[in-house]
């Protein structure tokens, strides 16, 4: 009776296969992969059903926070450029061609055209640490009208999309909106997320 | 100088190169590599946002004759505090108001068997709906209500500003403020 024999191969095995694929998964995501732009405050949006996709270019962002603070984000680094020397000349503030740089590389804001030059200035961390009191939108004062009108006209196929924290008290949104339909927008996106459970 | 080369003295022996095996160990770069996948799978962001798009109603240019819509036809809801819902059928100083809620059973019922009825009763699928946000209420609760469209396929709805004959008539008749 012999017996079975164990044969002696090298537990090693050949991992280039796995390899292989371990590499082809890492580029696909270095590819696709988009970092998510800091936001400037945390919005928690509502749940919908709705199931239509935003758009990635050409969007207009209007942040609203908890507290009811608006904030102002466009893409496209040209067609900030273009913006910020429009808002400039309307509102007679001087920027730099630093200051420019600076907003055309950044994400979003909320402050009035007022206190932007001295913001743009700060370093990134500085920057951050300032408490934003938000785009004045009310009778009295709308910015966000000028800075919404100049972006249209910056980039005429912009999109329009409002993302509101669920728990902002609706007059809020109600003046964003009015904003926008007082120049004739009155077809616009309010993101969502995934209706979670029923 | 001439010391490093090698002397005649090895003999004329030619120098063996090294038998090493020709595989390497390639654990750390698989290391690498799934620590990279890891990050870029955690980092990446897959999901877009999803959006609902809505048309509010063009404003009137002018004092123009915009078609009144037969009051019959117009379901009127008026969104309050605390996630309520007051909604009447018709005019308001006409009708009883009632409360009602989100949930499944509250304000989704209420719309389709409103919707079957007006539909029924006329021959016509046209119910008209009247979104009136209350100042106290949430933004959740109008993209809630405009959800609630889209499920109960309601093609025919407007947000539209409360009137102070609406605040009137919810003090009256459910003493709400």
């Amino acid at each position: 009776m012999s017996k079975v024999k164990l044969s002696k191969h090298s537990p090693s095995l050949d991992m280039t296969p796995m390899v292989d694929l371990a590499f082809l998964l890492v580029t696909f995501f270095m590819l696709t992969t988009k970092f998510r732009p800091d936001e400037q405050v945390i919005v928690d949006t509502p749940s919908s059903t709705a199931e239509i996709k935003l758009p990635e270019t050409d969007i207009l962002t209007l942040t609203v926070s908890r507290d009811g603070r608006v904030f102002f984000d466009l893409d496209g680094q040209g067609t900030r450029k273009a913006l910020i020397e429009a808002i400039a000349a309307k509102h007679k503030v001087e920027f730099t061609p630093e200051e420019i740089h600076t907003f055309a590389v950044m994400t979003g804001f909320g402050m009035p055209v007022s206190s932007l030059p001295q913001w743009l200035k700060m370093d990134k961390a500085e920057q951050d640490a300032v408490e934003q009191p938000g785009i004045p939108c009310d009778t009295i004062r709308n910015e966000l009208y000028d800075w919404v009108i100049y972006a249209r006209q910056a980039n005429p196929k912009v999109r329009i999309a409002i993302k509101g924290d669920r728990d902002v008290n609706y007059p809020v949104i109600k003046q964003v909106i009015g904003t926008l339909q007082a120049q004739d927008v009155n077809r616009f996106n309010l993101i969502t997320n995934m209706e979670v459970g029923s | 100088m001439a010391e490093i080369a090698e002397g005649p003295d090895k003999g004329g022996k030619k120098t063996k190169p090294k038998k090493h095996s020709t595989k390497i160990d390639m654990t750390p770069m698989v290391d690498l590599a799934f620590l990279l996948l890891t990050f870029f799978m955690l980092t990446n962001t897959f999901n877009k946002p999803q959006t609902m798009e809505i048309n509010m109603p063009a404003k009137p240019k002018t004092e123009e004759k915009e078609q009144p819509v037969p009051a019959s036809k117009t379901v009127t809801l008026i969104l309050g505090k605390d996630d309520k819902i007051y909604w009447f059928h018709g005019e308001v100083d006409k009708t009883k108001m009632e409360v009602t809620n989100f949930g499944k059973d509250g304000i989704r019922k209420i719309l389709m068997d409103k919707n079957t009825a007006i539909r029924d009763a006329k021959g016509e699928p046209e119910m008209v709906v009247l979104i009136k946000p209350k100042d106290d209420s949430k933004y959740k609760n109008v993209v809630d209500i405009l959800d609630e469209m889209n499920i109960t396929d309601i093609k025919r709805y407007a947000i539209v500003e409360v009137q102070p004959i609406d605040l009137e008539q919810l003090k009256l008749q459910l003493n709400v403020e």
